[in-house]
């Protein structure tokens, strides 16, 4: 009994068994993963192994056809969704969790018309009720903190993908998120502004965030992740520590994944 | 020209749920949405003006006819309004669709993933985002709205073309007045230009 409060308080988001079938094609076979408060966990995998699916599930973006979900202890309620796939039975639950599940996107998605600082304060302002002008300083020290600090009032196209991605992080912090989604957040970056925006994700993950990341960047797994997983097929074909994980790839498929990045 | 603004108006009112229902909307809010664009934008905008004022003066005096009230005659403006409305809300309505489809879905979903509703979405990000694509096309149909006010002199409107025709039998000086109603238009249309002009450079101020 006392054990599993424990892990309700510490546990952040739990999947188990996630199916998701897009017509004939089943992309997701049964996906488990749970993440602890703190953790950071990579996910990594060929194109097609539904990393970014699985991803994109945790907060509803895509509907799962089956499987269960529970962030932050609280269980995510599903109704069937006529076509087939799972909706989130509550619109006001799903909103509310995915408010605290602040996602960064490869291609970044700030919204266009508006400044780097209106970005900031969009979602705390008209969806969480922040008072606009808390909304607005926490926006700006945010900004500040991913080196932003002379764009607040620039609109996103007139700046590079780095920034672009940083302003991104940046809106993610600024719901004060139980557990941040990155899907591939730098693989739409000219390579040398990958660094920078590594930067702000490690600087995250040493401040103890919740990151859920799905990633092309094997050495930066190693480095920030506190577990890493595998994704083939989609199924987790392996997980661990990144120390065994990479020295040490049981799985023939893995082994084989590993050797493309040497 | 009010006559022009009051349609327009009432056409981007009915352009824009109009667009949202075509996209978003069920089964049968498509095609009813469908069958008004393609209807309304297959007939002669002129047959159609004939159609729904006395079509429409026929109905209205037929439900007031039911409560046993005399029947009234129609406001001319208004039934202007309401009539060239009609006709562009069909036309808005393509626009705006046409608008929303060109804005990126990113920015859509990056509204759903922050836990924006349908609507919130839709206020805060759809709209504005879709508005640099649609300007362009509104102000075509703000201009052809104004022009086509002198249509509603069928209905014995006293607006622009017809007053000036008015004024010229009276006085046969064709020439003169048809020439300066001629340049009342250009004039409204060129400062229609430049205001959709400065419209547009606000509207696209995050696009590079």
């Amino acid at each position: 009994m006392s054990e599993s409060e424990g892990n309700a308080s510490t546990e952040a988001i739990h999947a188990e068994q996630i199916h998701k079938r897009f017509g004939a094609l089943e992309v997701l076979k049964g996906v488990n993963l749970s993440a602890r408060k703190g953790d950071v966990v990579a996910i990594i995998g060929g194109s097609g192994s539904g990393k970014s699916t699985f991803l994109r599930c945790l907060n509803c973006l895509d509907h799962p056809t089956s499987g269960s979900l529970r962030i932050n202890g609280e269980e995510v309620r599903f109704k069937p969704d006529g076509h087939g796939d799972l909706a989130p039975a509550s619109r006001q639950q799903i909103r509310q969790l995915r408010s605290r599940l602040a996602m960064v996107f490869q291609n970044f998605n700030l919204w266009q018309h508006r400044t780097l600082l209106e970005n900031m304060i969009e979602a705390p302002v008209h969806v969480l009720g922040v008072p606009r002008k808390q909304a607005i300083e926490e926006g700006k020290r945010l900004l500040d903190r991913v080196g932003l600090n002379d764009k607040h009032d620039a609109y996103p196209a007139f700046l590079s993908g780095g920034q672009q991605q940083r302003a991104a992080i940046a809106r993610a912090l600024a719901v004060d998120p139980l557990a941040m989604l990155f899907d591939e957040p730098t693989s739409a970056l000219d390579p040398e502004l990958v660094g920078e925006v590594l930067k702000v994700i490690q600087s995250l993950a040493d401040e103890g965030r919740t990151m859920i990341l799905v990633t092309h960047e094997m050495a930066f797994a190693r480095d920030v992740a506190t577990r890493v997983v595998f994704f083939h097929n989609g199924v987790v074909e392996e997980e661990g520590p990144p120390s065994e994980f990479f020295s040490n790839p049981q799985s023939e498929r893995l082994q084989k994944f590993l050797s493309n990045f040497n | 020209m009010f006559i022009a603004f009051g349609a327009f108006a009432l056409g981007l009112v009915i352009g824009m749920f109009g667009a949202v229902g075509k996209l978003y909307g069920g089964a049968v809010a498509r095609e009813g949405l469908e069958l008004y664009t393609t209807i309304v934008r297959s007939v002669p905008e002129l047959v159609l003006i004939l159609i729904v004022y006395f079509a429409g003066a026929d109905l209205i005096n037929a439900v007031i006819g039911l409560f046993g009230q005399d029947p009234i005659e129609i406001n001319g403006a208004l039934a202007g309004i309401w009539v060239l409305g009609f006709v562009q809300g069909a036309y808005s309505t393509e626009v705006i669709r046409g608008a929303i489809l060109a804005v990126p879905q990113g920015q859509i979903e990056a509204a759903r993933a922050y836990g924006m509703g349908s609507f919130l979405t839709l206020r805060r990000v759809t709209l504005p985002a879709m508005l640099p694509y649609a300007i362009p096309g509104l102000s075509n149909l703000w201009l052809i709205a104004m022009k086509d006010t002198a249509l509603l002199a069928v209905l014995g409107f006293g607006e622009l073309t017809q007053i000036t025709r008015q004024a010229a039998g009276a006085t046969k000086s064709y020439f003169t007045f048809f020439l300066a109603a001629g340049c009342l238009y250009l004039i409204a249309s060129l400062v229609s230009n430049f205001l959709a002009r400065r419209l547009e450079r606000r509207a696209r101020r995050g696009i590079a």
